[in-house]
């Protein structure tokens, strides 16, 4: 959980960094050159499957987790105060993380399947810039993105230092630090993913 | 004070058990709250009712059987306390007070409050010891110990596998327990001879006990009455790591 979450965190920072070149407004012509690079690079694919494999295998034994946790309390409280001992979002990982596989499917549908389709068919990639302020048209669209980026946010919030303790991290001084980095990342991040769909939406890039 | 109780009832293992309210006038605010529990008994014992089974010894905090999850928490609101060193005055006149046993499969209720927590000792059994030789006793402070790691190993000993932790959790995982247990002996030279097994073994059982998986939530450290800090489960975390990738018994 913690190899595989943590692998993630890595291709979140390469993915937000390749995104973030819309930012400099310059009609998509970088993010589409690094978008290029990176959908024709042989290396990247392999990186590609990688992800794929660390994803599911990410996935999958949250959802183990989840479900047999679940099981080891069958008669339930009538009370149930744990709002008073932790965050809500420490006791949801697994329903957020199943939030997030959901805007997954959409998001690969949206971007990742019709650019390899469109490669296989006609040789060459879509544009993947035009692509994206055409998704990003949709308000619906929009608000599913600003969704399921709140709940990566939150199941980082937790995550981030969540792995680092299954790891066994354990110092005084590093935990605070270390939890730190995780809040600034888990906030960082998501909003800067969430500015695409907002900016392009207004066309204030275009 | 008037206090109205809701008490979870169930007269075995097999009884699907229900709650049962009742009504008590004159509870005095320095009573603890198994005293007032006592007072209830009495007053079911005179009626010749049955009295509510809960688990106590010390009633001073040391011993750990006053299991009692009470309005949401175990052990009730207070930090750092067990249900014997909770007193009626922080509770007000009129106050409605749900008191349900620990709840986790691998907790079964033997009766009302009164659970099995057989699961923590077979869990030492299977590794919470350390090796001595027999013969005569052996002079005191012979065997030198680093004060930061003799303080630390005390912290983790001032568990008292009360069970809270299990009961607190969401995934009703046992690791705060587990791993005080594991900190402590790997922290002293005492526990170095079984330091790898021992993590290994404990933490086998405590899976085969039917307890759930960690997931760092934190409302163990929370709700423990001894303060026994989450930094331990980390500890655990790194010597289950070390003695799986490096058991120094190659085949
Ligand atoms: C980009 C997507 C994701 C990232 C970056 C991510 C990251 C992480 C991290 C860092 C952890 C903490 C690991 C630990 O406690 O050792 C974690 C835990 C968890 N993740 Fe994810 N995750 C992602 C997607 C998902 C998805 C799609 C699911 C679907 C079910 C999921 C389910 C879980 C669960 C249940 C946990 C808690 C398990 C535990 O702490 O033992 N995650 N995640
Ligand atoms: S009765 Fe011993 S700790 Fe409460």
């Amino acid at each position: 959980m913690g190899f595989t979450g943590l692998f993630l965190i890595l291709f979140l920072i390469v993915h937000v960094t390749i995104n973030a070149c819309i930012f400099l407004n310059d009609h998509g012509q970088t993010f589409n050159a690094v978008a290029h690079f990176m959908g024709t690079n042989i290396l990247v694919h392999f990186l590609e499957l990688g992800l794929f494999v660390g994803l599911i295998l990410h996935i999958v034994q949250g959802w183990i987790i989840w479900s047999s946790n679940s099981k080891k309390r069958p008669v339930k409280y009538a009370v149930w105060g744990a709002k008073a001992n932790s965050h809500w979002y420490s006791r949801s990982m697994g329903l957020l993380g199943t939030l997030i596989f959901i805007f997954l499917v959409i998001h690969l549908a949206n971007f990742w399947a019709p650019n390899r389709y469109h490669y296989v068919v006609h040789g060459e990639e879509l544009n993947l810039f035009e692509r994206m302020k055409a998704v990003f048209s949709h308000p619906g669209v929009v608000l599913i993105y600003l969704g399921g980026l709140v709940s990566l946010s939150y199941h980082l919030m937790h995550g981030f230092q969540s792995a680092f303790r299954t790891f066994g991290m354990n110092s005084r001084r590093y935990i605070p630090i270390v939890k730190g980095i995780g809040v600034a990342f888990a906030i960082i991040v998501p909003v800067l993913f969430a500015l695409m769909p907002i900016l392009l939406y207004f066309k204030v890039i275009s | 004070m008037h206090i109205t109780l809701k008490v979870w009832r169930q007269k075995n293992q097999q009884d699907p058990g229900h709650f049962e309210t009742y009504q008590l006038d004159n509870v005095n605010e320095d009573m603890s709250f198994l005293e007032m529990f006592d007072v209830l008994n009495d007053k079911l014992i005179r009626e010749g009712k049955d009295p509510v089974a809960f688990d106590h010894d010390c009633r001073e905090g040391i011993c750990g059987m006053c299991s009692m999850y009470i309005n949401g928490r175990p052990h009730g609101p207070l930090k750092g306390t067990t249900t014997c060193q909770l007193h009626m005055r922080h509770f007000k006149d009129g106050d409605t007070i749900v008191v349900e046993p620990w709840r986790a499969a691998a907790f079964p209720v033997i009766k009302d409050l009164v659970v099995d927590r057989s699961a923590f000792d077979r869990i030492m059994q299977a590794g919470g010891f350390i090796s001595v030789n027999t013969g005569s006793a052996p002079d005191a402070n012979t065997i030198p110990v680093e004060k930061d790691k003799a303080d630390a190993a005390f912290a983790a000993a001032a568990c008292i596998g009360c069970g809270a932790c299990v009961a607190a959790c969401k995934n009703s995982s046992a690791m705060l327990f587990v791993s005080a247990k594991i900190a402590q002996l790997a922290l002293l030279p005492q526990g170095q001879p079984e330091r790898k097994t021992r993590v290994l073994n404990m933490i086998a059982q405590m899976q085969k006990e039917g307890f759930g998986s960690c997931s760092n939530i934190g409302s163990c450290e929370a709700e423990c009455p001894k303060e026994i800090p989450i930094t331990f489960i980390a500890k655990a975390n790194s010597e289950y790591l070390k003695a799986m990738l490096a058991a120094d018994l190659p085949e």
